[in-house]
């Protein structure tokens, strides 16, 4: 083992514990702001996994979309329903979580006997290197062009749909004059009764 | 690199996202659970990328496309978790019971 072996291996290592000890606090810490913050380390660290694994371009991708957005837009989500309440305790809440652990673990160790067991046929083809990013362009306007073109399209719609669902639903009240009610400046539509009212105390 | 350690750390990574997809009580948690979830799966088509087609780097485009839809349905989701915010005041998971009988 060389010195560059050996300085993949350690970083390996290091990426991987912070990897894994920054995802379970995701899904075990009590605060959810703190979830969120452990969520971006976990995207720091899978980027440097990526650039173990000779791809440049999808780690600053992975940095720009997934810190830069995806962890933004989430923790935008946490400050508007931030809203400090303990949950009702459910009767017998830990069998769930056993449970659940448990069929987790069988997961794990399915995976794991699969992954070591099964004889994986490697290849000895040059590594791409750098040359990916021409490949991945070469890749969208040749035979991936179908699902790059529908992908922009289900971004569009997922823009105008996030907006249309998450618009608050509230219209000032309904001004009226001698001549009849102002339609000027004034939405179509009124605001739906809300499903949630019954039970809302 | 060895590809059975990095196929290990995605597993393991999937098994935490499952755990904390099922067992989340918050909507803004079970959204990072997801995440979590794709994120292990970008590790798998990396790793097999790398190690089984290390040329024609196939799994590094889809990898793109599933970062572009993740984007996507986080965008989708937290939208959604904050109508139901609105109309029922909780991000308990247990009290969404709209859909349920």
């Amino acid at each position: 083992m060389n010195l560059a072996d050996g300085v993949q291996l350690v970083s390996l290592i290091v990426l991987a514990a912070m990897m894994l000890a920054a995802a379970l606090g995701v899904v075990l810490l009590d605060n959810i702001v703190y979830s969120a913050f452990l969520l971006g380390l976990v995207f720091i660290s899978i980027s440097g996994l990526y650039i173990l694994l000779n791809a440049g371009f999808v780690a600053a991708a992975q940095i720009l979309i997934y810190v830069g957005a995806v962890n933004v837009l989430i923790l935008f989500g946490i400050m508007l329903v931030n809203k400090r309440q303990d949950f009702a305790p459910v009767q017998k809440a830990w069998l769930g979580k056993a449970a659940t652990g448990a069929v987790c673990a069988g997961l794990f160790g399915l995976l794991a006997t699969m992954i070591v067991a099964t004889p994986w046929g490697l290849s000895d083809a040059p590594i791409a290197g750098d040359e990916a990013l021409v490949t991945i362009g070469l890749h969208f306007f040749s035979d991936f062009l179908l699902p790059f073109e529908l992908a922009s399209v289900l971004l569009l719609m997922a823009l105008i749909g996030a907006i249309v669902i998450a618009r608050r639903e509230f219209l000032p009240e309904e001004a009226t004059t001698e001549d009849g009610p102002i339609t000027a400046l004034t939405l179509p539509e009124r605001p739906r009764e809300l499903t949630g009212a019954i039970s809302r105390e | 690199m060895q590809l059975q350690y990095f196929l290990l750390l995605a597993a393991a990574l999937f098994c935490i996202g499952i755990y904390g997809l099922v067992t989340s009580r918050n909507a803004i948690r079970v959204l990072m659970s997801i995440e979590l979830l794709l994120n292990s799966v970008n590790l798998n088509l990396m790793a097999f990328s790398n190690s089984l087609d290390p040329s024609a780097v196939k799994g590094q485009v889809f990898t793109v496309f599933v970062i572009a839809i993740a984007a996507a349905e986080a965008a989708v989701g937290l939208a959604i978790v904050l109508s139901i915010y609105r109309n029922r005041d909780t991000v308990d998971m247990e009290q969404f019971n709209l859909l349920k009988w």
